[in-house]
């Protein structure tokens, strides 16, 4: 069977066809929804209701958003150099570290502006340097970096836990989180940006990481799209041969895709931390490093997709948990089912709608080619 | 005397520890030798051990709910199969994908069905797999040395960590004494050879990707059925990561993966035993890196200090059929 393929053109390939897959994860998640007795279409309302019908829906929307934004980049950097990093999660957990520290230390006596940067640098070191390790292993002793990143995801969690139930906890306190940071350790909201468009925040936790997010994805297109070392990752990921035969050296290469991808998902601990919370607390990452796998898939490792896949994923997440409220039966872990649907149709099943959408594509532009080629015959009579 | 019954013990926990380890361990060896890599045998684990959970209170049969358990898994691994042999997706970001959908499946569910917050209700043990005492175990108990071996070690478990030890053997005869297993194991290889022979690379991995959904519905039905009792959230907690790796340290062999198992099984069972108890010279180690030792472990023997590892060569590649 050979088939005439015609290329798609570039707004079905990067619209169209991820809108498909994405329909087609919903409409499965709306099975289970009705395997459990809801509506899906009440759920649908209730969640865009939730999620963007006041100012504080907004502000969470946004403020999820900020978390996949930082890990969907994680993974999608990644992604270019041909590496699956799963262990987003695990790097930002391990980052919290570097944000904690510089928030319960330096927070004491510098202002924000001062402590912001540092503590960007801070969960940036040691996410990378999280990443480093698997990096390493991958690109020097050829384990897989899929099972090693996972690996570091259960150990990161242990050491986390020992962290905070024995070393950070302040004494007399039951709860395993440090304290709470000082004035300097904590990030101003972003209040004022909701107030433009007419929108009150209240208590939503929306803050300036969410800047920030904006900033590292415009500088990750700069990375990848326009830099040397951007070229160098792009062609590891497309053939790994031509590189190393264009004398790219793949040890550097790896490492260095892998810490730029660590310290992505490491800064995403400052939005919780030092944005929300004002403290680390036990598992504050809450599954935003997974999410970050199904985002970068939704938006095609190109970070301007990244940025709508994260709002879309931060609308489920502040949606989600409004459903919860009319509909018991729905909880958070909805949002999980529908992530992994969108893993599987939008990454693992993307070619699924390929060949049939590039079959009406070419009928179409034949037809259009015959009736272009009669109007020219017509003329000529 | 004491320190004798303390070993038993011991290695007792140790085998009700591996065996679901085992099982999926065994699962990703037909997946894997077929060249198709599989990351979601946590995810079938966990959506059998529910399917057994909710058939079991159902119906309070435990061969009834290993059915389901097989069934689910099977499906969920024929999704696996539908996306990365027939259309050719990310093997990895197919099994990423089975994980997640599992994982919430089965909370939600479980909470719409039986309101308990996700987990199954607690099962009576007439819909359980219930420890079996072998022949002649009472009556040797009294013997020294051989008599407590045969009791507390051999004897007195469940039919699955039977089942999950004797497919070892099956495993090994299957894969190196049948035409079924060289097939398999040459897809894994080079599947464009068992093309040219006229067999169906599609069709053999779509058997290979069943094996190992039947053994992940065993691994799971005999967590809610036999360990415990009725299904819990998230009940194999990474335990389907650690099958994968200790199929990586026994290089995609049956007899290997279970000594593999048996390890890992041991050192769970000792992280479990030495919680609160001082060891002499270290002192106390913390429960933490008890629990986070298999995957440092994991990670050491992946670096390949311990021999390499060597993948089959044709894993996580899907095929294409010249034209």
């Amino acid at each position: 069977m050979s088939q005439p393929f015609a290329k798609l053109p570039a707004w079905a390939d990067y619209g169209l066809l991820p809108l498909i897959n994405l329909i087609v994860a919903f409409l499965v998640a709306g099975l289970v929804v009705l395997l459990v007795g809801e509506s899906p279409i009440d759920a649908a309302v209730l969640m865009v209701k939730g999620a963007f019908g006041s100012g504080d829906g907004v502000g969470y929307t946004l403020y999820y958003a900020t978390n996949f934004i930082f890990t969907g980049l994680c993974v999608a950097v990644a992604f270019h150099c041909g590496l699956f990093n799963i262990g987003g999660e695990g790097q930002a957990y391990i980052g919290g570290l570097g944000v904690s520290l510089v928030g319960l230390w330096l927070g004491n006596f510098l202002p924000w502006w001062l402590t912001f940067p540092l503590a960007i640098l801070a969960s940036a070191l040691v996410g990378a340097l999280w990443a480093l390790i698997p990096a390493w292993l991958q690109a020097k002793r050829g384990s897989h970096v899929v099972i090693t990143t996972i690996m570091f995801n259960f150990i990161a969690a242990s050491i986390m836990v020992y962290v905070l139930v024995g070393v950070l906890k302040p004494a007399g306190s039951q709860a395993p989180e440090t304290r709470v940071f000082a004035e300097g350790g904590q990030l101003p909201g972003l209040g004022w940006l909701l107030d433009l468009v007419g929108l009150s925040m209240r208590s939503a936790p929306l803050n300036v990481s969410f800047l920030l997010a904006l900033v590292a994805a415009f500088l990750v297109w700069v990375l990848i799209w326009r830099t040397k070392l951007g070229y160098e990752i792009r062609t590891m990921g497309f053939s790994p041969k031509a590189a190393r035969y264009a004398g790219i050296s793949e040890l550097r290469i790896i490492i260095i895709t892998m810490m730029i991808s660590g310290a992505l998902a490491g800064m995403m601990a400052l939005n919780p931390i030092m944005g929300a919370q004002h403290r680390m607390q036990l598992d504050f990452v809450a599954g935003a490093g997974f999410v970050g796998i199904a985002v970068a898939l939704m938006g095609r490792s190109h970070p301007a997709g990244i940025v709508l896949a994260a709002i879309l994923f931060g609308m489920l997440y502040q949606g989600g948990a409004e459903i919860a409220f009319d509909m018991p039966n729905i909880s958070r872990d909805m949002i999980v089912i529908i992530q992994g649907l969108v893993i599987l149709f939008a990454g693992a099943l993307e070619h699924m709608f390929r060949p049939s959408l590039q079959r009406i594509f070419y009928r179409l532009g034949r037809a259009k080619n015959r009736t272009a080629a009669a109007a020219i015959a017509g003329g000529n009579q | 005397m004491d320190s004798f019954t303390t070993g038993l013990q011991l290695f007792d926990s140790t085998i009700r520890l591996s065996a679901p380890l085992l099982l999926a361990c065994l699962a990703g060896l037909y997946s894997e030798r077929a060249g198709i890599f599989d990351i979601g045998l946590e995810g079938k684990m966990l959506a059998g051990a529910f399917a057994a959970g909710a058939v079991a209170t159902w119906f309070g049969s435990a061969y009834l709910a290993l059915l389901a358990a097989v069934l689910v898994s099977v499906a969920l691994g024929l999704v696996h199969g539908f996306a990365s042999i027939t259309h050719r997706g990310n093997q990895i970001v197919s099994g990423v994908a089975i994980n997640f959908i599992a994982a919430g499946t089965t909370v939600i569910l479980g909470q719409a069905w039986f309101s308990q917050g996700g987990r199954t209700p607690s099962l009576p043990n007439a819909a359980r797999f219930n420890p079996i005492n072998l022949p002649g175990a009472e009556a040797m108990r009294g013997v020294p040395v051989i008599g407590p071996l045969y009791y507390e070690l051999i004897s007195g478990h469940s039919i699955l960590v039977y089942l999950a030890f004797l497919l070892v053997p099956f495993t090994w005869w299957v894969l190196y004494r049948t035409r079924f297993g060289l097939r398999l194991r040459a897809v894994g290889e080079n599947p464009a050879a068992v093309d040219t022979a006229g067999i169906s690379v599609p069709w053999l991995r779509y058997r290979a990707v069943i094996c190992c959904g039947v053994l992940c519905g065993i691994a799971g039905a005999y967590l809610a059925t036999a360990q415990g009792a009725g299904f819990v959230k998230d009940m194999t907690a990474g335990k389907g990561y650690i099958a994968l790796a200790a199929l990586i340290f026994a290089k995609w062999r049956p007899v290997q993966a279970m000594f593999a198992c048996l390890l890992f099984g041991f050192l769970d069972a000792v992280g479990i035993r030495m919680q609160g108890h001082p060891l002499p010279l270290i002192g106390e180690v913390p429960v933490q890196f008890m629990q986070a030792l298999p995957y440092i472990l994991t990670v050491v023997l992946l670096a390949g200090f311990i021999g390499k590892a060597i993948p089959p060569k044709a894993g996580g590649v899907a095929y294409v059929k010249e034209r």
